[in-house]
């Protein structure tokens, strides 16, 4: 199969970036949205086209998916160990094309409408181009250090778009927050690079991810800490995996992130940049499988679970129905984590793997739509939170439809997306671990539950008053919603697991239908108490929040954990290291230095009086030094 | 040759009229005065140039020489100190060498 | 006789110096300082130098004495009295210059002149053979070298001396 054309994928939204980026103040704000939406739609229609010839046309052979790989080195270390820039091309990077220009292509059909009038739309559009770019290379990297590069660069258009309305305190401060947290968690990354260059000699996913290569085989014959040092780097790989993907305890950057325009929030901060740890576990999975039996799999496993519990239920508390999608994003998240944690390697066993970017792909979908009908709402009433809003289905019959289209996928009702992914996760955790599957049932009743709260705060209830009568969005806005709908709806049934399985074969998967129906039960469970609790507004909420008492409030501050870390941060490090060595650095090596300077001033002023102008004192001294050079010359002479 | 007299009586009164010149050089505090005594001192080597030239090379006409030159040079240099006195009391309005003093640090 | 002559002149040369570098009053000191170059006129005719004694007394006596009387009744007001030195300065360079009048005595009173003793009398026309000749030993070089320095001083002089006028007057044509 002939990739060399896929190169253009990624590189056509970064010539429309620096197009863009270094022409913003001439271009006028029109033409630069035409141009961003042409250059996305080429650069989708390339994907589509990748992907249709990769899955259905060439790029199997006897049953067994190719890796097809265009590279070039980059920095050459020994015969093994070298940085690749490069093109790979396997099912989940298709399949990452695939999600990442879509949504990416209806985020910007969008935000022409969403962003109109905006004073940056032209810098709006040069953003997301650069992530769009940073993206694709991200999926297309070669190696671990490629993908680290464009890791941080999507992390670069994060903050630059997080922090998009500059002149916000809140906006700017968030964006500060997304990038020292996700590049703390970079550090982590960076550092399990560096050991698995050290130890395993390559970068190259396809000598790491060989199940019969040496570094998989010889996985556990160093050991650090009473653990292999490959599953130390697969960890930290994963703790930069897990920052991206705001999963606990990395999570806290999120839920801010939101303070970004809403079409960024859809593309980066649901569909996009934060499913990039789940494709970094995914792109590394044989390792994590292999690797000391399964160890770091596990971790990721647990951490992925608990991620999902904890969001679900800060989730149901929040007022503010892009943080209530924020945490539902990071709750998903965990629920694809815990997928990839539960899946086996060979055949049917890779279920969890096959799940997991399954979830990913209609997630993203739905998630898109739901932030992006977000969007929608908020730019009818210009507000954020659930409280200003109500009985919008009169006003915005599109913008609810696809709104509850998304939210039925969410919350795992057939025949909507939601419901084949999830069904898949829980089927796989079934079939490994109880706890978790236990785990993944609840938070599929509290993900329905907490969604249609604010399906039913925003569209039904009372109606509020507006300042102005809300209106349906333009038509730029509202077909990226029928677009993304659609696919909400269709995604479902896609026959994921016979394209995408660890062992790249593909196997039948069956529906489990008891399995499927206890998760269809609980999610419309789920719905039910959403729709007595919220249909119409009433004091049964209240009651029940107050029954639940410290449990509800501590949830509601998404349980201190900005506080922590502000604690840890502000007072134990700052405090009690940072201040210190600042204090130690001032006085004594700033001290010292401006002591030394001090003192020549203070040496100076006292002996320049010597130069003082007058040129008798000159004569005299000349007239005393010639005086003693006399007296020495006869002392010596004369002796 | 001073019959009675030797060099070293005539040195002595020079060497006595070179110090007084420095003295006033570095206490006075006009800048007439102080051109006044390099006047002293320069004469003072004057006399020494001419009184060994006389006392010990008497054939030679160096010292003699040179004592022109030196009462050219100090004329010349007379001449510009006088030119440079006038010029800055025009703009200072005072010879003080006190008021000369801004070329300080 | 020669000898008390010289004594006589001596006196008149330190004490008269000694005069012009304390008197506090302009123009005497430059009336004394008048006394100094005319007693060493005295010593140039004393060892028979009669060219140099005539050019002290026309150059120095004629000549600058008048150059600096003319600036000292341009600049100063005649029965003004001088500012002194502070005390202090005066007997710190007084014995500045003891010292160096002490080492100055200790080297000449030590070292021993080839003194030769003669009576030869240097006529002018000598003098002006020596300056103009361009042989060996000859000062035709810096004969011109002194010319031109003088010419030069002259220049300098009058320019430094006129030229702010000159300025004043250029400024206010333009």
């Amino acid at each position: 199969m002939n990739i060399s054309y896929t190169v253009l994928i990624p590189l056509i939204p970064l010539a429309v970036f620096l197009l863009l980026g270094l022409n913003s103040q001439k271009i006028k704000p029109a033409i630069s949205g035409y141009i961003g939406v042409l250059g996305l739609s080429v650069s989708a229609a390339l994907s589509f086209y990748t992907a249709y010839q990769y899955f259905l046309v060439d790029g199997k052979v006897d049953d067994v998916y190719q890796t097809f790989v265009n590279k070039s080195v980059w920095m050459n270390f020994t015969e093994t160990l070298h940085i690749d820039i490069g093109i790979l091309i396997d099912p989940i990077s298709v399949m990452m094309l695939v999600v990442v220009s879509t949504v990416s292509l209806m985020v910007h059909i969008y935000s022409r409408g969403y962003m109109k009038g905006d004073e940056g739309y032209t810098r709006f559009f040069a953003y997301l181009s650069l992530f769009t770019f940073s993206m694709y290379g991200l999926v297309l990297a070669t190696n671990l250090f490629q993908i680290y590069i464009f890791w941080e660069l999507v992390g670069v258009s994060s903050f630059l778009l997080i922090g998009y309305y500059y002149t916000k305190p809140s906006a700017v401060s968030a964006a500060k927050k997304a990038f020292i947290v996700t590049r703390f968690a970079d550090l982590g990354f960076l550092i399990g690079i560096l050991i698995m260059g050290y130890y395993a000699g390559s970068y190259d996913f396809e000598t790491l991810n060989n199940p019969e290569g040496s570094v998989i085989l010889n996985g556990a014959s160093t050991s650090f800490m009473g653990l292999s040092v490959i599953t130390w780097a697969l960890l930290l790989i994963f703790m930069g995996g897990a920052g991206k993907s705001a999963m606990f305890p990395l999570h806290i950057w999120l839920p801010d992130a939101m303070e970004g325009p809403t079409p960024v929030s859809a593309l980066i901060h649901a569909a996009t940049m934060v499913v990039a740890g789940v494709f970094l576990v995914a792109r590394l999975f044989p390792m994590f499988y292999f690797v000391e039996n399964g160890f770091a799999l596990n971790i990721v496993a647990y951490v992925g679970a608990f991620s999902a519990l904890f969001a679900a239920i800060i989730a149901i508390t929040q007022t503010d129905i892009k943080r209530v999608l924020a945490f539902s994003t990071m709750s998903q998240l965990g629920y694809m984590m815990l997928a990839l944690g539960v899946s086996g390697y060979d055949g049917h066993e890779g279920v969890g793997y096959m799940a997991s970017m399954f979830h990913l792909f209609t997630h993203a979908m739905f998630k898109a739509l739901l932030f992006l009908g977000a969007g929608s709402v908020i730019h009818a009433v210009h507000s954020n939170y659930l409280k200003d809003m109500g009985g919008l289905y009169k006003y915005m019959p599109i913008t609810n439809i696809t709104f509850l289209i998304a939210a039925l996928a969410i919350a795992g009702v057939p025949p909507f997306a939601g419901f084949w992914s999830k069904d898949e996760i829980l089927v796989a955790a079934f079939e490994h671990n109880k706890f978790i599957y236990y785990i993944g049932v609840f938070v599929a009743g509290l993900t329905a539950f907490y969604m249609f709260r604010i399906y039913f705060g925003i569209f039904w209830g009372k109606e509020k008053t507006y300042e102005h009568k809300p209106h349906e969005s333009p038509l730029s806005m509202t077909i990226p919603l029928m677009v993304l709908a659609l696919l909400s709806v269709v995604a479902g049934f896609i026959p994921f697991s016979e394209f995408i399985t660890p062992d790249k074969v593909g196997f039948e998967a069956h529906l489990n239908y008891p399995l499927a129906a206890i998760a269809t039960g609980v999610g419309l469970f789920g719905i039910f108490f959403a729709w007595i609790f919220y249909k119409n507004e009433n004091s049964l909420s209240d009651t029940y929040a107050k029954a639940f008492g410290p449990f509800y409030k501590w949830a509601s501050d998404k349980f201190y954990f900005d506080e922590i870390y502000l604690f840890i941060t502000k007072k134990i490090i700052f405090n009690l290291i940072s201040a210190p060595i600042a204090k130690f650095d001032k006085k004594y090596v700033d001290g010292t230095m401006e002591g030394i300077g001090n003192k020549t001033i203070l040496i100076s002023n006292k002996i320049k009086g010597i130069q003082s102008g007058k040129f008798q004192d000159y004569a005299f001294s000349f007239v005393m030094g010639a005086v003693i050079i006399a007296l020495v010359f006869i002392y010596l002479w004369t002796n | 040759m001073i019959a009675g007299i030797s060099i070293y009586e005539i040195l002595t009164v020079t060497s006595i009229l070179f110090f007084i010149g420095i003295y006033g050089f570095i206490t006075r505090k006009n800048l007439i005065s102080v051109l006044i005594s390099i006047e002293l001192i320069l004469n003072a080597s004057v006399v020494n140039f001419v009184v060994i030239n006389k006392y010990l090379y008497p054939d030679m006409l160096q010292g003699v020489i040179f004592a022109i030159f030196i009462i050219a040079v100090a004329a010349a240099e007379t001449a510009l100190a006088v030119s440079i006195i006038i010029n800055l009391y025009r703009q200072i309005s005072s010879v003080e060498v006190k008021d000369t003093e801004i070329m300080k640090y | 006789m020669e000898k008390y002559i010289f004594y006589i002149l001596s006196v008149i040369i330190i004490v008269f110096a000694v005069a012009s570098v304390s008197s506090r009053k302009m123009l005497r000191s430059v009336i004394y300082l008048l006394f100094v170059l005319c007693g060493i006129a005295g010593i140039y005719f004393l060892i028979d130098y009669n060219f140099l004694a005539a050019i002290q007394l026309t150059v120095y006596a004629g000549g600058i004495i008048v150059l600096i009387i003319f600036s000292v009744l341009l600049v100063h007001h005649i029965e003004m009295e001088l500012e002194m030195a502070k005390v202090s300065r005066k007997i710190l360079t007084g014995l500045l210059c003891l010292l160096g009048l002490a080492v100055f005595l200790y080297t000449i009173y030590n070292n021993d002149f080839n003194v030769v003793e003669n009576q030869v009398t240097t006529t002018t026309y000598d003098i002006g053979a020596k300056l103009l000749s361009y042989d060996a030993g000859g000062f035709i070089l810096p004969f011109e070298v002194i010319s031109l320095l003088l010419l030069a001083s002259m220049i300098g002089a009058i320019v430094i001396a006129k030229g702010r006028k000159l300025n004043d007057k250029n400024n206010e044509a333009l």
